[in-house]
Protein backbone atom coordinates (compact mmCIF):
# COMPACT_ATOMS: atom_id res chain seq x y z
CA UNK A 1 0.00 0.00 0.00
CA UNK A 2 1.33 3.66 -0.84
CA UNK A 3 1.72 6.04 1.89
CA UNK A 4 -0.90 8.60 2.18
CA UNK A 5 0.28 12.14 2.46
CA UNK A 6 -0.89 12.19 5.65
CA UNK A 7 0.91 9.42 7.49
CA UNK A 8 4.14 10.17 5.05
CA UNK A 9 3.97 13.45 7.09
CA UNK A 10 2.87 11.88 10.62
CA UNK A 11 6.26 9.90 10.09
CA UNK A 12 8.31 12.33 9.12
CA UNK A 13 7.18 14.20 12.47
CA UNK A 14 8.23 11.47 14.45
CA UNK A 15 11.17 11.11 12.82
CA UNK A 16 12.62 14.42 13.58
CA UNK A 17 11.33 14.00 17.30
CA UNK A 18 13.15 10.55 17.52
CA UNK A 19 16.22 12.64 16.34
CA UNK A 20 15.91 15.93 18.40
CA UNK A 21 15.31 13.98 21.50
CA UNK A 22 18.53 12.12 20.92
CA UNK A 23 20.85 14.92 19.61
CA UNK A 24 23.18 16.25 21.75
CA UNK A 25 22.25 18.64 24.46
CA UNK A 26 24.74 20.96 24.61
CA UNK A 27 24.61 22.15 20.96
CA UNK A 28 21.97 24.66 20.76
CA UNK A 29 20.28 24.35 16.99
CA UNK A 30 21.94 26.59 14.77
CA UNK A 31 19.91 29.37 14.34
CA UNK A 32 17.98 30.78 10.93
CA UNK A 33 19.55 33.96 9.27
CA UNK A 34 16.52 35.94 10.56
CA UNK A 35 18.32 36.08 14.24
CA UNK A 36 21.21 38.37 12.42
CA UNK A 37 18.45 40.57 10.65
CA UNK A 38 16.84 40.89 13.99
CA UNK A 39 19.64 42.52 16.01
CA UNK A 40 20.35 45.06 12.89
CA UNK A 41 22.66 42.94 11.03
CA UNK A 42 26.51 44.18 11.90
CA UNK A 43 25.85 47.72 12.36
CA UNK A 44 22.92 46.76 14.73
CA UNK A 45 25.11 44.30 16.53
CA UNK A 46 27.91 46.79 16.67
CA UNK A 47 25.64 49.41 18.12
CA UNK A 48 24.44 46.97 20.90
CA UNK A 49 28.32 46.17 21.76
CA UNK A 50 29.17 49.75 22.19
CA UNK A 51 25.81 50.21 24.33
CA UNK A 52 27.37 46.76 26.39
CA UNK A 53 30.91 48.81 26.69
CA UNK A 54 29.16 52.13 28.34
CA UNK A 55 27.01 49.96 30.78
CA UNK A 56 30.52 47.88 31.67
CA UNK A 57 32.29 51.30 32.30
CA UNK A 58 29.88 51.79 34.89
CA UNK A 59 29.26 48.87 36.56
CA UNK A 60 31.67 48.27 39.13
CA UNK A 61 31.00 44.98 39.82
CA UNK A 62 33.42 44.15 36.51
CA UNK A 63 34.84 47.47 35.46
CA UNK A 64 38.15 46.85 36.69
CA UNK A 65 37.73 43.37 34.93
CA UNK A 66 38.50 44.72 31.82
CA UNK A 67 40.78 47.55 32.57
CA UNK A 68 43.80 47.63 30.60
CA UNK A 69 41.38 46.25 27.76
CA UNK A 70 42.07 47.74 23.62
CA UNK A 71 38.60 48.89 24.01
CA UNK A 72 38.92 48.80 19.84
CA UNK A 73 39.78 45.73 19.49
CA UNK A 74 36.99 44.14 22.12
CA UNK A 75 34.97 45.80 20.25
CA UNK A 76 35.44 44.75 17.13
CA UNK A 77 36.18 40.84 18.25
CA UNK A 78 32.62 40.79 20.21
CA UNK A 79 31.07 42.13 17.47
CA UNK A 80 32.06 39.67 14.99
CA UNK A 81 31.58 37.27 17.15
CA UNK A 82 28.14 37.45 18.34
CA UNK A 83 27.49 38.60 14.32
CA UNK A 84 28.64 34.49 13.62
CA UNK A 85 26.66 33.41 16.48
CA UNK A 86 23.80 35.30 15.35
CA UNK A 87 23.88 33.14 11.90
CA UNK A 88 25.90 36.23 9.99
CA UNK A 89 29.05 36.38 7.81
CA UNK A 90 31.44 37.35 10.20
CA UNK A 91 34.27 35.18 11.77
CA UNK A 92 35.45 35.72 15.47
CA UNK A 93 39.00 36.08 14.69
CA UNK A 94 39.70 36.53 18.54
CA UNK A 95 41.71 34.24 20.96
CA UNK A 96 39.89 31.17 22.17
CA UNK A 97 37.51 31.80 24.35
CA UNK A 98 38.68 29.44 27.18
CA UNK A 99 42.25 30.29 27.00
CA UNK A 100 41.24 34.05 27.33
CA UNK A 101 39.65 33.46 30.45
CA UNK A 102 41.96 31.23 32.00
CA UNK A 103 43.27 33.60 34.10
CA UNK A 104 40.88 35.64 35.07
CA UNK A 105 38.55 33.76 37.84
CA UNK A 106 35.50 34.98 36.57
CA UNK A 107 32.95 34.63 39.36
CA UNK A 108 29.07 34.04 38.44
CA UNK A 109 28.49 37.60 40.22
CA UNK A 110 30.84 39.27 37.28
CA UNK A 111 29.28 36.49 34.39
CA UNK A 112 25.73 37.96 35.97
CA UNK A 113 26.60 41.45 35.85
CA UNK A 114 28.22 40.99 31.88
CA UNK A 115 24.78 39.05 31.05
CA UNK A 116 22.49 41.67 32.77
CA UNK A 117 24.28 44.29 30.71
CA UNK A 118 24.49 43.14 27.59
CA UNK A 119 20.42 42.63 27.76
CA UNK A 120 20.01 46.00 28.86
CA UNK A 121 21.93 46.91 25.84
CA UNK A 122 19.76 45.14 23.50
CA UNK A 123 16.61 46.19 25.11
CA UNK A 124 18.52 49.58 24.30
CA UNK A 125 18.55 49.00 21.13
CA UNK A 126 14.61 47.47 20.75
CA UNK A 127 16.01 43.70 19.95
CA UNK A 128 12.61 42.17 20.12
CA UNK A 129 12.16 39.75 23.34
CA UNK A 130 12.13 36.57 20.96
CA UNK A 131 15.92 37.35 19.46
CA UNK A 132 17.49 38.45 22.90
CA UNK A 133 16.02 34.84 23.95
CA UNK A 134 17.46 33.23 20.79
CA UNK A 135 21.16 35.34 21.21
CA UNK A 136 21.29 34.25 24.47
CA UNK A 137 20.88 30.48 23.65
CA UNK A 138 23.62 30.91 21.45
CA UNK A 139 25.76 32.26 24.26
CA UNK A 140 24.72 29.74 27.33
CA UNK A 141 27.49 27.20 25.91
CA UNK A 142 30.03 29.57 26.47
CA UNK A 143 29.37 29.56 30.37
CA UNK A 144 31.98 26.72 31.01
CA UNK A 145 34.65 28.00 28.93
CA UNK A 146 34.63 32.03 30.46
CA UNK A 147 33.90 30.57 34.12
CA UNK A 148 36.65 28.12 33.63
CA UNK A 149 35.05 25.20 34.53
CA UNK B 1 31.51 58.27 15.08
CA UNK B 2 31.18 54.87 16.68
CA UNK B 3 34.97 54.67 16.59
CA UNK B 4 35.19 58.21 19.00
CA UNK B 5 32.82 57.48 21.16
CA UNK B 6 34.68 54.13 22.26
CA UNK B 7 37.58 56.25 22.79
CA UNK B 8 35.65 57.71 24.97
CA UNK B 9 35.41 54.90 26.97
CA UNK B 10 38.99 54.58 27.33
CA UNK B 11 38.61 57.76 29.53
CA UNK B 12 36.09 55.94 31.23
CA UNK B 13 37.93 52.95 32.35
CA UNK B 14 40.58 54.70 33.61
CA UNK B 15 38.67 56.54 36.01
CA UNK B 16 36.37 55.41 39.31
CA UNK B 17 33.03 55.05 38.38
CA UNK B 18 29.93 55.02 40.64
CA UNK B 19 28.48 51.79 42.04
CA UNK B 20 25.50 50.63 40.44
CA UNK B 21 23.19 50.10 43.23
CA UNK B 22 21.20 46.88 43.31
CA UNK B 23 20.46 44.36 45.46
CA UNK B 24 22.07 41.11 43.72
CA UNK B 25 23.30 40.36 40.52
CA UNK B 26 21.27 37.05 39.58
CA UNK B 27 19.15 37.28 36.48
CA UNK B 28 15.69 38.97 37.20
CA UNK B 29 13.15 36.50 38.11
CA UNK B 30 15.92 33.41 38.99
CA UNK B 31 14.80 34.08 42.48
CA UNK B 32 11.33 32.64 42.09
CA UNK B 33 8.72 33.83 44.10
CA UNK B 34 8.13 32.80 48.27
CA UNK B 35 5.86 30.14 48.59
CA UNK B 36 3.34 29.59 50.78
CA UNK B 37 6.33 27.50 52.69
CA UNK B 38 8.10 30.35 52.69
CA UNK B 39 10.59 28.50 50.46
CA UNK B 40 11.53 29.96 46.94
CA UNK B 41 9.35 28.15 44.38
CA UNK B 42 6.25 29.42 42.70
CA UNK B 43 3.00 29.71 45.19
CA UNK B 44 2.31 26.08 46.35
CA UNK B 45 5.39 24.37 45.11
CA UNK B 46 9.24 25.30 46.23
CA UNK B 47 11.52 25.02 43.57
CA UNK B 48 15.50 25.09 43.11
CA UNK B 49 15.45 28.58 42.83
CA UNK B 50 17.21 30.10 45.99
CA UNK B 51 15.31 33.49 47.31
CA UNK B 52 16.49 37.33 46.40
CA UNK B 53 19.39 37.94 44.15
CA UNK B 54 21.97 36.62 46.00
CA UNK B 55 24.84 35.60 43.53
CA UNK B 56 28.44 33.75 44.40
CA UNK B 57 29.10 36.60 46.10
CA UNK B 58 26.42 37.99 47.79
CA UNK B 59 23.96 37.79 50.19
CA UNK B 60 20.45 38.81 49.97
CA UNK B 61 16.64 38.36 51.45
CA UNK B 62 13.35 38.75 51.14
CA UNK B 63 9.97 39.61 52.30
CA UNK B 64 6.77 38.46 51.55
CA UNK B 65 3.09 38.55 52.39
CA UNK B 66 0.37 36.00 50.86
CA UNK B 67 -3.36 35.33 50.63
CA UNK B 68 -5.29 32.64 49.72
CA UNK B 69 -9.17 33.17 49.29
CA UNK B 70 -11.12 29.69 48.40
CA UNK B 71 -14.47 28.77 48.95
CA UNK B 72 -14.65 27.82 52.92
CA UNK B 73 -11.19 29.33 54.20
CA UNK B 74 -8.82 31.75 53.91
CA UNK B 75 -5.03 31.34 54.16
CA UNK B 76 -2.67 34.06 55.04
CA UNK B 77 0.60 33.61 55.08
CA UNK B 78 4.19 36.14 56.42
CA UNK B 79 7.49 35.13 55.16
CA UNK B 80 10.80 35.90 55.42
CA UNK B 81 14.11 34.38 53.64
CA UNK B 82 17.95 35.04 53.50
CA UNK B 83 20.48 33.62 51.42
CA UNK B 84 23.87 33.25 51.23
CA UNK B 85 26.04 33.21 48.02
CA UNK B 86 23.41 31.56 45.91
CA UNK B 87 24.11 28.26 48.09
CA UNK B 88 22.05 28.28 51.28
CA UNK B 89 18.29 29.89 51.66
CA UNK B 90 16.89 30.02 55.35
CA UNK B 91 13.43 30.87 55.61
CA UNK B 92 10.52 31.33 58.35
CA UNK B 93 6.87 31.63 57.40
CA UNK B 94 3.45 31.75 59.76
CA UNK B 95 0.40 30.23 58.04
CA UNK B 96 -3.13 31.32 59.21
CA UNK B 97 -6.18 28.94 57.91
CA UNK B 98 -9.31 31.08 58.99
CA UNK B 99 -11.91 28.43 59.18
CA UNK B 100 -14.72 30.19 58.03
CA UNK B 101 -17.31 27.69 57.24
CA UNK B 102 -15.85 24.81 59.04
CA UNK B 103 -16.02 26.48 62.41
CA UNK B 104 -19.87 24.93 62.78
CA UNK B 105 -18.60 21.80 61.56
CA UNK B 106 -16.18 21.93 64.72
CA UNK B 107 -18.67 23.09 66.98
CA UNK B 108 -21.65 20.79 66.06
CA UNK B 109 -19.34 17.59 65.43
CA UNK B 110 -16.31 17.90 68.43
CA UNK B 111 -17.68 20.66 70.53
CA UNK B 112 -14.95 22.97 69.68
CA UNK B 113 -14.78 26.48 69.80
CA UNK B 114 -12.10 27.63 66.96
CA UNK B 115 -12.06 30.02 63.96
CA UNK B 116 -8.05 29.32 62.88
CA UNK B 117 -5.51 27.08 62.67
CA UNK B 118 -2.12 28.17 62.47
CA UNK B 119 1.65 26.87 62.18
CA UNK B 120 5.20 28.14 61.98
CA UNK B 121 7.29 26.87 59.10
CA UNK B 122 11.68 26.74 59.25
CA UNK B 123 12.68 26.09 56.38
CA UNK B 124 16.99 25.70 54.58
CA UNK B 125 17.99 24.82 50.96
CA UNK B 126 20.93 24.04 49.80
CA UNK B 127 22.23 24.51 46.40
CA UNK B 128 23.86 20.95 45.53
CA UNK B 129 24.94 21.72 42.20
CA UNK B 130 24.18 23.66 39.03
CA UNK B 131 22.33 26.70 37.52
CA UNK B 132 19.57 26.95 36.81
CA UNK B 133 20.06 29.45 33.53
CA UNK B 134 23.76 28.15 32.22
CA UNK B 135 24.09 24.60 32.82
CA UNK B 136 22.43 22.31 30.28
CA UNK B 137 21.47 19.90 33.50
CA UNK B 138 20.17 22.95 35.49
CA UNK B 139 19.49 23.91 38.82
CA UNK B 140 19.60 21.32 42.13
CA UNK B 141 18.91 21.94 45.34
CA UNK B 142 17.75 20.00 48.71
CA UNK B 143 15.28 21.17 51.44
CA UNK B 144 13.86 20.70 54.45
CA UNK B 145 11.03 22.30 56.13
CA UNK B 146 9.99 21.88 59.86
CA UNK B 147 6.43 22.50 60.60
CA UNK B 148 4.80 22.78 64.05
CA UNK B 149 1.35 23.89 64.93
CA UNK B 150 0.66 26.49 67.21
CA UNK B 151 -2.48 24.62 68.73
CA UNK B 152 -3.29 21.19 68.41
CA UNK B 153 -6.79 20.70 69.54
CA UNK B 154 -8.42 20.18 66.34
CA UNK B 155 -5.76 17.87 64.08
CA UNK B 156 -6.20 15.70 67.64
CA UNK B 157 -9.61 15.83 67.14
CA UNK B 158 -9.81 14.58 64.00
CA UNK B 159 -7.20 12.50 64.03
CA UNK B 160 -3.84 13.37 63.34
CA UNK B 161 -1.22 12.02 65.34
CA UNK B 162 1.57 14.92 65.66
CA UNK B 163 2.04 18.31 65.97
CA UNK B 164 4.99 18.46 64.21
CA UNK B 165 6.64 17.58 61.17
CA UNK B 166 9.46 17.64 59.02
CA UNK B 167 9.42 17.65 54.73
CA UNK B 168 12.51 16.84 52.88
CA UNK B 169 12.46 17.29 49.22
CA UNK B 170 14.87 17.35 46.60
CA UNK B 171 14.21 19.99 43.71
CA UNK B 172 15.03 20.84 40.32
CA UNK B 173 14.64 24.21 38.46
CA UNK B 174 15.93 24.18 34.69
CA UNK B 175 15.74 27.28 32.22
CA UNK B 176 15.14 26.57 28.48
CA UNK B 177 15.93 29.80 26.38
CA UNK B 178 14.01 30.63 23.65
CA UNK B 179 11.62 27.30 23.72
CA UNK B 180 8.38 28.24 23.27
CA UNK B 181 7.43 30.92 20.84
CA UNK B 182 11.10 32.07 21.25
CA UNK B 183 9.90 32.37 24.73
CA UNK B 184 11.88 31.37 27.83
CA UNK B 185 10.81 28.34 29.90
CA UNK B 186 11.26 27.39 32.84
CA UNK B 187 10.35 24.10 34.36
CA UNK B 188 10.83 22.61 37.90
CA UNK B 189 10.28 19.68 39.55
CA UNK B 190 10.24 18.60 43.18
CA UNK B 191 10.24 15.11 45.44
CA UNK B 192 9.12 15.36 48.95
CA UNK B 193 8.85 13.24 51.38
CA UNK B 194 6.48 13.96 54.48
CA UNK B 195 3.58 12.80 56.65
CA UNK B 196 1.57 16.13 56.74
CA UNK B 197 -2.05 16.76 55.72
CA UNK B 198 -2.98 19.76 54.31
CA UNK B 199 1.23 21.13 54.35
CA UNK B 200 0.72 20.47 57.90
CA UNK B 201 -2.53 22.76 58.82
CA UNK B 202 -3.89 19.65 60.52
CA UNK B 203 -1.02 18.33 61.64
CA UNK B 204 1.22 15.43 60.92
CA UNK B 205 0.57 11.64 60.07
CA UNK B 206 -2.84 9.97 60.51
CA UNK B 207 -5.36 7.07 60.96
CA UNK B 208 -5.17 5.86 57.52
CA UNK B 209 -1.67 6.30 57.12
CA UNK B 210 1.34 7.00 59.62
CA UNK B 211 4.38 7.11 57.45
CA UNK B 212 6.35 9.19 55.08
CA UNK B 213 5.47 8.91 52.03
CA UNK B 214 6.97 10.32 48.44
CA UNK B 215 5.40 13.27 46.94
CA UNK B 216 5.52 14.86 43.56
CA UNK B 217 5.54 18.35 42.75
CA UNK B 218 6.15 20.08 39.03
CA UNK B 219 5.43 23.36 37.32
CA UNK B 220 6.12 25.26 34.68
CA UNK B 221 6.31 28.93 33.54
CA UNK B 222 6.62 31.06 30.49
CA UNK B 223 8.55 34.35 30.06
CA UNK B 224 6.34 36.50 27.99
CA UNK B 225 9.06 39.02 28.61
CA UNK B 226 11.68 39.41 31.36
CA UNK B 227 8.60 40.76 33.63
CA UNK B 228 6.26 38.65 32.78
CA UNK B 229 5.66 34.70 33.78
CA UNK B 230 2.81 32.58 33.01
CA UNK B 231 2.25 29.03 34.35
CA UNK B 232 0.90 26.08 36.65
CA UNK B 233 1.62 24.32 39.43
CA UNK B 234 0.82 21.14 40.79
CA UNK B 235 1.41 19.28 44.35
CA UNK B 236 1.10 15.31 44.90
CA UNK B 237 -0.77 15.68 48.58
CA UNK B 238 -0.52 12.21 50.75
CA UNK B 239 -4.08 10.96 52.24
CA UNK B 240 -3.87 10.22 55.59
CA UNK B 241 -6.67 11.39 57.62
CA UNK B 242 -9.78 9.25 57.35
CA UNK B 243 -12.25 11.52 58.46
CA UNK B 244 -12.20 13.47 55.46
CA UNK B 245 -10.27 12.80 52.04
CA UNK B 246 -7.10 15.16 50.51
CA UNK B 247 -6.67 15.95 47.06
CA UNK B 248 -3.94 17.46 44.75
CA UNK B 249 -3.37 20.88 44.73
CA UNK B 250 -2.91 22.83 41.62
CA UNK B 251 -2.84 26.07 40.26
CA UNK B 252 -2.55 28.69 37.24
CA UNK B 253 -0.22 31.65 38.32
CA UNK B 254 0.75 34.83 36.38
CA UNK B 255 3.96 36.50 38.51
CA UNK B 256 5.16 40.58 37.16
CA UNK B 257 8.93 41.10 38.48
CA UNK B 258 9.60 44.44 37.04
CA UNK B 259 12.65 44.70 39.14
CA UNK B 260 14.71 42.64 41.54
CA UNK B 261 12.95 44.47 44.00
CA UNK B 262 9.17 43.70 43.56
CA UNK B 263 7.75 40.86 42.34
CA UNK B 264 3.80 40.02 42.50
CA UNK B 265 1.89 37.16 41.96
CA UNK B 266 -1.55 36.16 40.99
CA UNK B 267 -3.19 32.57 41.03
CA UNK B 268 -5.96 30.40 40.50
CA UNK B 269 -5.72 27.91 43.06
CA UNK B 270 -7.44 24.24 43.04
CA UNK B 271 -7.05 22.86 46.82
CA UNK B 272 -9.49 19.87 46.37
CA UNK B 273 -11.29 19.13 49.27
CA UNK B 274 -10.21 19.89 52.42
CA UNK B 275 -11.80 18.71 56.03
CA UNK B 276 -15.41 17.86 54.47
CA UNK B 277 -15.37 20.86 52.73
CA UNK B 278 -15.43 19.58 48.85
CA UNK B 279 -13.61 22.03 45.96
CA UNK B 280 -12.08 24.85 47.54
CA UNK B 281 -11.03 26.97 44.73
CA UNK B 282 -10.46 30.72 44.95
CA UNK B 283 -7.66 33.56 44.13
CA UNK B 284 -4.05 33.34 45.52
CA UNK B 285 -2.36 37.14 45.56
CA UNK B 286 1.22 37.24 46.65
CA UNK B 287 3.43 40.43 47.26
CA UNK B 288 7.37 40.13 47.65
CA UNK B 289 10.37 42.63 48.06
CA UNK B 290 13.88 41.80 48.02
CA UNK B 291 16.25 42.91 49.63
Amino acid sequence: MTPTPIRTVTTAVLLSLALGLTGCQHQPPAPPAALYDQLGQRTGIARIVEDLLFLIVEDERINQTFKGVDVVEFHRHLTDQLCQLSGGPCTYTGRDMRELHADMAITDTQFNALAENLIRAMEKNDVPTGAQNRLLQQLIPLYPEVRNL
Amino acid sequence: MIRRRILCLLGGLMIASHAIADIGSRIWATGGVTSIEGSAGGGLVPWALLGSYASDEEWGGTLALSRAEVDDYTLSVAAAGITWRNRVELTVARQSLDLDTLVFTLKDGFGLAQDELTQDIVGAKVRLFGDVLYQPWGQWSAGVQYKRQNDFTVPDAIGARDDSGTDLYLSASKLFFAALLDRNLLVNGTARATRANQGGLLGFGGDRNNGYELMLEGSAGLFITRQWLVGAEYRQKPNNLGFADEEDWWDLFVAWVPDRRLAVTAAWVNLGDIATLENQRGLYLSLQGSF
